[in-house]
């Protein structure tokens, strides 16, 4: 099967809705078709990698962590918008510690999160064969 | 690559319109649907920003939303285009990838 790029589209805050869950499980299931996967975290988007999430007292399940794995599937590009984190007042400081391994690079750890602005994601997303929004 | 870009919210409501034009290239093609064909109207809050954003992409919206909510071709914006569920498919098929703005 040929490689495309695909990119998944984060625009939603966590557990409100269903959408940043769902995306996630699509994610990981792309991963298993050995595609060329990035994500794109814009507006409230970027609330879903957050650290410290803590939902014990909102009944749902922090899946937050499972946003660490995306590495180990070799998933290692997450653009996050410079101007969706400002809007919100947030830095890359307020995000989880993202990384992968390259094995190009004696198994370096390297971080996933690569801030991009406005116009840098126009520019990506504008490269990809096949985009699905959440 | 052409990318055809679905839009089907309100830009009255949600940001999501406003971020769509804020992502989409030179060359591409916007469709409002469903809630998105009210920011169609010439006249409103939101319709300068799409003006701007027709300088270098092309703007439909699907008739037939209009219509639903009373709202006649004769009132949207100079050069947007309508279509009906033909020229829907036609766009899809006519630019290389597809967004569906949620």
């Amino acid at each position: 099967m040929a490689t495309k790029k695909f990119m998944f589209v984060n625009r939603k805050a966590p557990y409100g809705t269903v959408y940043a869950l769902e995306s996630l499980e699509v994610v990981l299931i792309s991963a298993a078709f050995d595609q060329d996967v990035s994500l794109a975290f814009i507006d409230d988007g970027v609330y879903q990698i957050t650290k410290g999430q803590d939902t014990t007292t909102i009944g749902q399940k922090n899946f937050s962590k499972a946003y660490k794995a995306l590495g180990d599937y070799d998933i290692s590009k997450l653009y996050v918008e410079k101007e969706s984190l400002a809007e919100r007042g947030l830095t890359q400081d307020d995000l989880m510690d993202l990384v992968w391994e390259d094995e190009d690079d004696d198994w370096a750890e390297k971080s996933s999160i690569i801030i991009v602005s406005r116009e840098e994601m126009a520019a990506i997303m504008a490269e990809q064969e096949v985009t699905l929004s959440f | 690559m052409a990318m055809l870009h679905i839009v089907n919210k309100s830009p009255f409501e949600k940001v999501t319109f406003d971020s769509c034009l804020g992502h989409a290239s030179a060359g591409d093609s916007i469709l409002m649907i469903e809630d998105a064909a009210v920011g169609a109207i010439d006249g409103t809050a939101f319709a300068d920003k799409l003006k701007a954003a027709m300088a270098d992409k092309s703007v439909y919206v699907l008739a037939g939303d209009l219509t639903a909510r009373g709202l006649s071709e004769d009132r949207i914006i100079d050069g947007i285009k309508t279509v009906d569920y033909a020229g829907f498919v036609d766009l899809t098929a006519d630019n290389e990838t597809t967004q569906s703005w949620l």
